[in-house]
């Protein structure tokens, strides 16, 4: 008599496709996955708990490291959260460019999001192709914050500074010539925005090449459709939110449907899902690529139009010029109570959801009255689609688990905190 | 070549020369084969790099041409770590077992008219019998790693060589039917010949015309055979890290991957030999030469290449389909159309056929359509089988 078990297999935490540390627990009847049991916790770095010790802006930096792909778009969540405490009104020319740098985040997210669910797939192209278009944008966000990743460029109150004239340069090298080197900087030559804009010009070209690479490849296709398929009200009950809601049919879209930052003003769609399974994810995802470049072209046009501050005038939250410092009494007090003991929040609580690539972030804030968060708490979108893991790889082959977990754009930043 | 036999003789004796001669000829294949491999891994990196937008080795020598030989040396450097739970024995013999037929076919290869190891009567079949041992020293490799990952590798790659096997086998049938031989010099020499070949234009007179759905499949599967995206389920990197060789290094792992493409190499030559009319030139007024069969197997060798940086990965069972519902009926509905059309006085391969030749032919012609029926006979339960099992 011989005792047939299922097959266990430990994927992860070193894994290609584990996305960062994903330890999951396959039960396999074959190839078949009879049930998936994600770990979570080997990147946990106490960010809440962290943040409890920080003044309010010293978790800034902490909040790029959250969701590592979408740098921005954390901050942006833990700024609102800090001004709706703290009563700040913020600039309507900082609300565009957090608008403006929250697309270009999404764009940057959802880059990597093909790419590597490419590869995934087994397309090693798709991830160089994509990686040249994030180089663009990440020097965009080298040009306005001077760090590639982690920017840490909004601040309670606004942005910490006004978009720069000029970008980065290349530099002539040992392996770029003079020639070289003029070519790739031919379009740097303007400010910021005169940059992004011709990277919004070019972008709708490379996005065709991915749909030509992808789309309607029959092997894409064989391994994404109907596979990882979750039905609205599932989708509702298990807490998704963001592209993989949407890409089980529901119109749900945070930017729609509680405005933040500039978005009210925007015109752009909300591209929907048909059938829930891995594809319409993919092609939610495309397209809100399309979506977002239509967004920055249209606050770069405003940009251009208004200049004006980026940063509240309320010297208790936001610090002020440092020309005023060296000459103004007040202003060298409010300089110095900000960097010594940082902003006096008032007691309170407060949520703030955004559309983050991925999902709802939300971040919620109780403040006790001192300068820092009594408990902050961190809405990660990855943790729910992560926990429906199991749901949707259930009979599932064991490369479709590769697909789902793709498919689900998973950072463990932001899941194990 | 007189002078040169009767040196050797001179020196060995008459009885040692002809196996000091095989020896030499031997090496005078291999050495070439291995740094044809070495190459075509420096080829791939750059190709695949240029597809990639990205410039692919260009430190070590100049344009990166060292490149092979550094990473040669790093992995010979390299300990052979050997997992605690493996079979210690099996684990180093599994990697000489993937190795060896990969090198042993190419014994009946002819590279032109002369130029040939073993100019044996049998060496389509020898190749096929050969060429199969290699996914052994998979299945073995998988197997005595005792990883988990590895194991699954194998199983892999076991399912899918011996269902790319047939199709395969099917592919060659049809050739050797239109070329009443097995011997892969006559058969490139049946190739030769045709109407388009009378004109002048002998690349319209290869195999490949004729059987273009059969040279698809035949190129098709022997990708699927050497484990090459977008079927390297064996291995695929996303899913099962490494596959059958994930518990490999150093010198063990390099001697998988010569095998590897070594096999590939392999695939494009016998394209070549058998569909695109081996080393004959494809037009009359160009002589014959070796160089036409380097080319062409270049050619095939880049879309390899090409295939690995376009297309994701099919899913096991997806190739499993793909090879036993498409590829397999395929050919062997063209087996049939070809023995019909042999028997039709459309046959264009028996009218040139001349002398002894045309004998060959005509047995085969007799034979076709019976053994056609047979064999599709045979398959059918194999097939039956296959899709009872697939759920």
């Amino acid at each position: 008599m011989t005792d047939i078990r299922n097959f266990t297999l430990n994927f992860g935490p070193q894994h290609p496709a584990a996305h960062g540390v994903l330890r999951m627990i396959l039960e396999l009847d074959g190839e078949q996955v009879e049930r998936a049991d994600p770990h979570i916790g080997l990147l946990h770095r106490g960010t809440e708990k962290l943040a409890e010790t920080r003044s309010w802006v010293q978790s800034v930096p902490y909040m790029d490291r959250l969701d590592y792909v979408s740098m921005m778009c954390n901050e942006h969540a833990y700024c609102l959260a800090v001004e709706k405490l703290a009563g700040v009104e913020v600039p309507e020319r900082a609300l565009y460019i957090r608008t403006m740098f929250d697309e270009v985040t999404r764009i940057l997210n959802h880059l990597l999001w093909v790419g590597c669910h490419a590869l995934d797939v087994g397309a090693m192209t798709m991830a160089l192709y994509t990686f040249r278009e994030r180089e663009d944008l990440m020097d965009v966000y080298e040009a306005v914050s001077g760090a590639r990743m982690h920017a840490a460029y909004y601040r309670p109150g606004g942005v910490y500074r006004d978009l720069p004239d000029r970008m980065p340069q290349y530099e002539v090298s040992k392996w770029k010539n003079a020639k070289t080197v003029a070519a790739m900087n031919e379009n740097r030559q303007g400010s910021l925005l005169d940059f992004l804009e011709d990277f919004t010009g070019r972008f709708p070209k490379y996005h065709s090449e991915y749909h030509t690479l992808l789309t309607d490849n029959r092997i894409w296709k064989q391994r994404l459709v109907n596979i990882g398929v979750v039905s609205p009200e599932r989708a509702r009950q298990l807490g998704f939110t963001g592209a993989m809601l949407r890409g089980s049919g529901v119109e749900w879209d945070l930017r729609k449907k509680q405005p933040y930052a500039a978005y009210d003003k925007m015109d752009f769609d909300i591209p929907v899902g048909v059938n829930g399974d891995s594809y319409d994810r993919y092609l939610v995802r495309m397209e809100e690529m399309l979506q977002s470049n239509r967004i920055i072209r249209q606050c770069i046009t405003w940009l251009k139009a208004n200049p004006g501050p980026v940063m509240s005038d309320n010297h208790k939250v936001a610090p002020p010029p440092k020309a005023d410092v060296k000459s103004n009494m007040e202003a060298l007090i409010h300089h110095f109570k900000l960097c010594s003991e940082g902003i006096h929040v008032p007691e309170g609580e407060a949520y703030a959801g955004i559309e983050h690539p991925k999902g709802e972030f939300g971040i919620y804030a109780i403040s006790d009255g001192a300068n820092k968060p009594y408990r902050l708490k961190i809405r990660a979108p990855g943790f729910a689609h992560l926990a429906a893991m199991d749901e949707m790889a259930r009979g599932h082959m064991l490369a479709d688990v590769v697909t789902i977990i793709g498919s689900q754009d998973i950072v463990f930043g932001e899941i194990d905190r | 070549m007189e002078t040169m036999t009767q040196f050797g003789i001179g020196i060995f004796g008459a009885t040692l020369w002809p196996f000091v001669w095989t020896l030499l000829k031997i090496i005078a294949i291999i050495a070439p084969l291995l740094l044809g491999v070495a190459y075509l891994t420096y080829a791939e990196r750059k190709v695949i790099g240029y597809m990639q937008v990205r410039i692919g080795p260009n430190r070590v020598g100049p344009l990166g041409l060292i490149q092979p030989i550094a990473d040669g040396l790093k992995l010979l450097f390299k300990e052979v770590v050997i997992p605690s739970g493996a079979n210690k024995k099996l684990f180093l013999i599994a990697p000489m077992l993937a190795f060896a037929p990969a090198l042993a076919v190419w014994a009946v290869v002819p590279f032109n008219d002369t130029l040939v190891l073993a100019n044996i009567n049998a060496g389509l079949l020898y190749i096929l019998s050969i060429g199969s041992m290699g996914v052994y020293g998979i299945i073995l490799a998988g197997w005595s790693s005792n990883s988990k990952y590895a194991f699954l590798g194998a199983m892999r790659a076991a399912a899918q060589v011996v269902s790319y096997e047939i199709a395969m086998g099917f592919a060659l049938v049809v050739v050797l039917m239109v070329s009443g031989s097995l011997n892969l010099s006559d058969i490139v020499h049946g190739q030769q010949q045709g109407i388009f070949a009378g004109m002048g234009l002998n690349f319209l007179s290869w195999n490949w015309l004729p059987l273009l759905p059969l040279f698809i499949v035949f190129f098709v599967s022997g990708i699927a055979e050497t484990n090459r995206a977008p079927f390297d389920v064996a291995e695929g990197e996303s899913e099962i890290v490494a596959g059958f060789h994930v518990d490999y290094s150093g010198m063990a792992f390099a001697v998988f991957f010569l095998a590897e493409y070594a096999e590939m190499i392999l695939v494009a030559v016998l394209t070549s030999l058998l569909f695109l009319g081996g080393w004959s030139s494809p037009v009359g007024f160009l002589p014959d030469s070796i160089f036409w069969l380097l080319a062409k197997s270049a050619f095939m060798l880049l879309f390899f290449l090409w295939f690995r940086a376009t297309f994701p990965r099919y899913r096991y069972d997806h190739i499993m389909r793909l090879g036993w519902k498409v590829f397999i009926p395929l050919t062997v509905f063209w087996l049939l159309v070809v023995g019909v059309w042999m028997l039709t006085p459309l046959n264009i391969w028996h009218v040139q056929k001349t002398g002894d030749r045309g004998q060959g032919t005509e047995i085969v012609n007799r034979a076709a359509p019976a053994s056609a029926a047979m064999e599709s006979a045979h398959t059918l339960p194999a097939r039956s089988l296959q899709t009872g099992t697939e759920h």
